[in-house]
């Protein structure tokens, strides 16, 4: 247990190190422990070899996120609820494992951006999760395993003003029952 | 030109009486609007209570668009005998005077006067006594008095509002004064809550609340509490609105495979599907008659406003301009249609006159994010939701969009505005 905290210390102060704090991955492989006394002290030389700056803060948010992105989500264009080509994989994954066991029940909540009405954004995001139910059932999963639900605009998965957000709001989530 | 105004003496005397969660800001914009100016003396004694009566009763005047404060000091009550020639000399067309006096048994006699200063007149006057948690409802209901006599028009002053607050995950469905003041809420709840609706006798709300992981519709009777679900079906169950004569609603149900119109009774029973459409269909409102419904479908491509006989069957196309309008809000007498259109990238109210056909429907609004509009019981009057300084707030505007009042809250995001009817 502790040797994996160590682990997760050293993958996270690596990647500090390298610069790619915006994009820290919590299962990249970790780096060997030994490392961590390397990089510990090369930061503590004062040297900014690296071109970062000894401020920097890699902020990690696990309440965020939770969920691994692309693995359960389906994204979609503005006011469009058609499912594109590269979720394929996304829902042919659920769809397998919903005919494997036919006692499991998952529910599909849509999503919306923020602009526009709550009520229409409320059936907006209905039917993008109806548009994965029906993905789903044409790949042989019971109707009776998933239910469609919508959000609407409520439950933002970001919260901003710009497209960058309202990209990974407009989506379709899977919830196990 | 742009003239606004504040009003900081109201909301002095209003903080000592609840903490203010909210409150309307007047701000007049444009000229042309013929504003009545009346006085309103401060009552004798309103000081010893915790309602500064006289503030309350001009803010109401002021934000209704008809009527504009003049300042006074004048030191009288309902039994003074006004020297109309001073008055005339202070430019006031009106005056209203009064008193409150604390009654043995804890409640207050509430008393005043209205004058017609122009024609050198008394116009009536009343004295109520009530209990101290209605003084503010007492101030309201001289506001009605005073508007009707000297507009011939019902006042709105003490029908009540229904919104939803917002406050980091903690929401709230609050029910407040018409003022946005005295607010109590309704229900609390760590899941979203949208589209209020009041029954037509003001005493049940119906909203939908997402506390099961869903949209689900329920009714809540507002003074006792108690509620009912009236709509959980598989998928969404939204957009309750109430039929005119409170027996029936119409809901938004997704429970066969799209968002559809349903009519049931007022505790669920019997849904009858009302549209048919394999498009969406939704915001249903009923007309005054309640033999029609007007809603909101995508059935063209983007989302218009439609309406449709209750009794099923034709549906006929209502919006034609810009290629998003939803929301729609009738006015009590069935003329104008207020609704939300996007603009490029502005979401705008605008009001349509339906009695007028060809009529050029008009924007009423310069802000870009409004939302969810909704009649006074008078019709004289639109509150809806929109944005500022980067929160949710809610305003009122006059059908020609020259006097708005922003509800600002310093606490909570406020939306989703319902404006209840007369009587409480």
């Amino acid at each position: 247990m502790k040797a994996t905290r160590l682990a997760l210390f050293a993958a996270l102060t690596s990647a500090l190190l390298a610069g790619c704090a915006s994009n820290v991955k919590l299962d990249d492989k970790p780096a060997p422990v030994e490392n961590r006394s390397t990089g510990t002290t090369s930061s503590n030389t004062g040297a900014n070899n690296a071109g970062t700056s000894q401020s920097q803060v890699a902020s990690v948010d696990l309440t965020k996120n939770q969920q691994a992105p692309g693995a359960s989500v389906v994204y979609f264009d503005y006011d469009s609820y058609v499912v594109k080509d590269e979720f394929r994989p996304t829902i042919e994954a659920q769809a397998k494992s919903l005919t494997a066991n036919k006692a499991k029940k998952v529910t599909i909540e849509g999503h919306t951006d923020e602009r526009g009405g709550r009520e229409y954004n409320l059936a907006l995001g209905q039917k993008r999760a109806e548009a994965v139910v029906k993905s789903l059932t044409l790949l042989g999963v019971t109707e009776s395993q998933v239910e469609a639900v919508s959000f609407g605009k409520e439950r933002p998965a970001v919260q901003g003003s710009d497209e960058a957000a309202w990209a990974k709001n407009r989506r379709a989530e899977f919830n196990a029952k | 030109m742009l003239n606004r105004r504040t009003f900081t003496a109201a909301s002095a005397g209003l903080a000592l009486a609840s903490p203010a969660l909210a409150q309307f800001r007047v701000e007049i914009a444009g000229v042309g609007a013929t504003q009545v100016p009346i006085a309103v003396a401060k009552f004798r004694d309103e000081d010893k209570t915790t309602q500064a009566l006289s503030a309350i009763i001009r803010a109401d005047l002021e934000r209704a668009g008809v009527f504009r404060g003049i300042d006074t000091n004048a030191a009288i009550d309902e039994t003074a005998q006004p020297v109309m020639a001073d008055w005339r000399a202070r430019s006031a067309d009106a005056l209203v005077a009064g008193s409150v006096t604390r009654l043995a048994d804890g409640r207050y006699d509430v008393r005043f006067k209205l004058w017609d200063i122009v024609k050198g007149q008394e116009l009536g006057g009343q004295s109520n006594a009530v209990q101290p948690a209605d003084l503010r409802l007492a101030a309201h209901r001289i506001a009605d008095y005073v508007y009707e006599k000297l507009t011939g028009d019902k006042g709105v002053f003490s029908t009540r509002i229904a919104y939803v607050t917002r406050t980091g995950t903690r929401y709230a469905l609050r029910v407040a004064d018409a003022d946005g003041e005295g607010g109590q809420v309704a229900l609390n709840s760590p899941e979203p809550i949208i589209s209020p609706a009041w029954s037509p006798n003001g005493q049940e709300l119906a909203y939908v609340s997402f506390e099961l992981q869903k949209a689900v519709v329920y009714v809540q009777d507002v003074a006792s509490g108690k509620r009912r679900v009236i709509a959980n079906f598989r998928g969404s169950n939204s957009a309750p609105a109430w039929a005119p004569d409170g027996q029936s609603l119409a809901v938004t149900l997704s429970r066969d495979g799209i968002s559809q119109l349903y009519t049931m009774g007022r505790n669920g029973e019997s849904p009858r599907r009302l549209t048919t459409s394999q498009s969406i269909d939704t915001e249903p409102v009923y007309t005054p008659d309640g033999r029609t419904i007007f809603f909101v479908s995508d059935r063209g491509g983007g989302p218009q406003v439609y309406r449709t006989p209750v009794s099923g069957g034709g549906v006929e196309r209502v919006t034609f301009s810009g290629n998003y309008n939803i929301s729609p809000a009738l006015s009590p007498d069935g003329r104008y249609l207020a609704y939300i259109s996007r603009q490029g990238n502005a979401f705008k109210l605008y009001l349509m006159d339906l009695g007028t056909p060809g009529a050029t429907p008009i924007a009423l609004t310069d802000t870009s994010d409004d939302e969810s509009p909704s009649f006074a019981p008078n019709g004289r009057l639109i509150i809806y939701a929109s944005r500022a300084q980067g929160r949710d707030v809610l305003m009122t505007t006059t059908l020609d969009g020259k006097i708005k009042a922003k509800l600002v809250s310093t606490a909570a995001d406020v939306r989703e505005p319902m404006w209840g009817p007369y009587g409480r």
